[in-house]
């Protein structure tokens, strides 16, 4: 049956460039990369928030990471909390009619020390010669209240996602020479895609509800 | 033709200070005109509104302001079980609509590490190869609207038709099908649907060739495009652009190829269109001979396809046969758990990028271990590429930023989700 059968993890982020990430330390020191996470062969380093945009600088001239795929902010809150589910349970889960979970963590750790998790997506285009295009995730963690710098001067790209990002989850960027809304109006109370933001309950926008 | 040639030089361009995607006016001349392009326009494909400065005619200054059809999607997504966000995928770039759900459902397979049987990967090629057609015809069409013929527009709205017929035949539905399911794909191809697919894979090479004659050695389309928003290749790439427009600056980077590319591409090979100049042009181009591979492609589906199922057997992911629903308890109960609750998916994050019309495509998806995605968001090509397009327009012509925007095809639903 196995060869009737493809290989499911996508192949465009090819193998994960560990390599990098040892270059990353011993260029910037021990400490630039926190935590390495590996899952379903997708690379990720945690590093300290104030370090970001000099690891982006690092990998983008000294390891050609020359394209900036995305900046994604997540807001955990809630996170390690009961699974999202129709039957989530009660505290302690619903084990017997718990179908496709049966051996996976219902109630999953917190990913990382904070609220908001910062990730930018970076890959390789031009740089590469042998045919080897890899992808990389730089996570940061942030606190409400708290910014990550900028990564506009390392990957101009990054403006209008981390607009989004303020936008939708008010996590701001200093430094970034235009943070304004991007998405909703520009009166916009509240930052929608956060999870204590409740969907549905909004006032309709002019009407004389308002 | 001439391998030899000499690298070519390309035109300087800087990222524009201090914000990388709007172009601010140098002086304060109060002769200066401030008009709003948009947000409801025709050229402007969608919603989407150019606060353009103007010298004269000539574009000094301008900003994209979008969000006019920001309607929540991944938001919502987040209050809904995997397989019930699948609808809602295709609404976010809705010209290329396939390529939505194939993305989202290739992520939630990622994250499950669910096998998918060859034969589905081979029909998500052939539809992903269709809704690519339909993209490209709109945008040929609506672009050569913009550039002032509207005879292409009829061309391929016919033709955008005939792609609808086919995905009605197999789906039922002629837009946003949900045909694309995690593991794999609905339902098999239909009896007859391999000859009516040639036909229309002769059909359609025979209006390419039209579309091509049609504008090839048209002088006015020539000057209206040539030389027009030059686009180097490392500025595009430090604007995120990917796709067609990085292609059209002669970056052979296509994700279908790339490492050797993702799920049946692996198999049926993809040698990306690139073309030389970078102009706009170029970018019409490479959309047309975009066009002639992905009919090429899609005859080595059909020449190719493998037999098989179309879904996966994981009974935990995978609705149960609807016959078996009538004979087994078993099956029963998994469709009522899968209708209800949903499958779930381990925690952690993925991020499994396709190439769409527009270029690098994919969800970014953040599973809790439940039924239901943490968070979701696209890597929307749409909102990248409008990036650079206040640094192509600086100093042209209103006329040509009009030129410029159509052929960058950006679809404003991508845009702002």
């Amino acid at each position: 049956m196995s060869d009737a059968l493809l290989q499911v993890n996508s192949p465009t982020w090819g193998a994960p460039d560990q390599a990098a990430a040892d270059r990353l330390e011993a260029a910037l020191g021990a400490g630039v990369v926190e935590r390495r996470v590996e899952h379903r062969g997708e690379l990720t380093l945690d590093v300290p928030v104030e370090r970001l945009p000099d690891v982006c600088r690092h990998l983008r001239d000294h390891e050609g990471y020359d394209l900036l795929s995305s900046v994604t902010g997540v807001d955990y809150l809630g996170y390690e909390g009961e699974v999202a589910g129709y039957w989530g349970g009660g505290a302690d889960g619903r084990d017997l009619n718990r179908s496709a979970s049966a051996g996976k963590r219902a109630v999953p750790e917190a990913p990382g020390p904070k609220r908001f998790g910062v990730s930018v997506a970076l890959a390789k285009v031009l740089t590469v010669t042998d045919g080897d295009h890899r992808r990389l995730r730089v996570r940061v963690w942030v606190d409400e209240g708290e910014a990550v710098p900028t990564l506009t001067g390392v990957y101009p790209s990054a403006d209008f996602h981390e607009r989004e990002a303020w936008d939708m989850l008010g996590i701001e960027f200093a430094g970034h020479p235009n943070l304004r809304r991007i998405l909703m109006p520009e009166d916009w109370g509240g930052h929608p895609q956060r999870k204590d933001y409740p969907l549905g309950g909004e006032p309709v926008q002019f009407s004389d509800e308002v | 033709m001439a391998a030899t040639e000499a690298p070519r030089t390309w035109p300087k361009l800087d990222v524009l200070r201090p914000v990388p995607s709007e172009l601010h006016p140098a002086t304060d001349n109060p002769d200066l005109l401030e008009i709003n392009l948009g947000p409801n326009h025709p050229s402007t494909h969608g919603v989407l509104r150019l606060v353009t400065t103007l010298d004269g005619e000539i574009v000094v200054g301008l900003k994209c302001e979008i969000g006019y059809v920001h309607t929540g999607i991944e938001k919502n997504i987040e209050q809904k079980t995997y397989w019930k966000a699948i609808p809602y995928v295709p609404r976010m770039d809705y010209l290329s609509f396939f390529s939505g759900e194939t993305a989202f459902c290739m992520a939630v397979e990622k994250a499950l590490e669910l096998e998918v049987p060859r034969r589905a990967e081979w029909i998500r090629v052939l539809f992903q190869e269709l809704a690519r057609l339909h993209s490209h015809l709109i945008f040929l069409g609506t672009g050569s609207v913009d550039l002032g013929g509207i005879a292409l527009l009829f061309y391929c709205f016919r033709a955008r038709d005939e792609v609808l017929d086919l995905f009605e035949m197999v789906t039922g539905q002629r837009m946003h099908p949900r045909y694309c399911q995690v593991g794999g794909v609905a339902e098999d191809l239909p009896r007859g649907f391999e000859p009516k697919c040639r036909e229309f894979i002769a059909f359609m090479r025979d209006q390419v060739d039209q579309y091509d004659e049609l504008i090839a050695a048209n002088p006015i389309w020539l000057q209206r495009t040539k030389g027009i928003g030059v686009l180097p290749p490392d500025f595009a790439l430090q604007m995120g652009m990917t796709g067609p427009n990085l292609r059209a600056s002669g970056v052979p980077y296509d994700l279908r190829s790339a490492n050797g590319g993702y799920g049946a591409y692996r198999e049926i090979g993809y040698t990306p269109v690139t073309e030389p100049a970078g102009d706009t042009h170029a970018r019409f181009r490479v959309r047309i001979e975009e066009m002639r591979a992905s009919l090429d492609v899609i005859e080595k589906v059909l020449d190719g396809i493998p037999a098989g199922p179309v879904i996966a057997d994981d009974r935990k992911v995978v609705l149960p046969p609807r016959h078996e629903l009538h004979t087994s308890m078993e099956s029963l109960i998994h469709h009522f758990k899968l209708v209800t609750e949903g499958f779930t998916v381990p925690a952690g994050e993925v991020y499994a990028p396709i190439e769409s019309a527009r270029g690098e495509f994919g969800f970014h998806l953040v599973a809790d271990g439940g039924s239901k995605p943490w968070r979701v968001r696209l890597r929307s090509p749409s909102l990248v590429l409008l990036q650079s397009l206040a640094a192509l327009c600086q100093g042209v012509y209103l006329a040509d930023l009009i030129a410029i925007l159509a052929s960058i095809d950006p679809v404003l639903g991508d845009v702002d989700r």
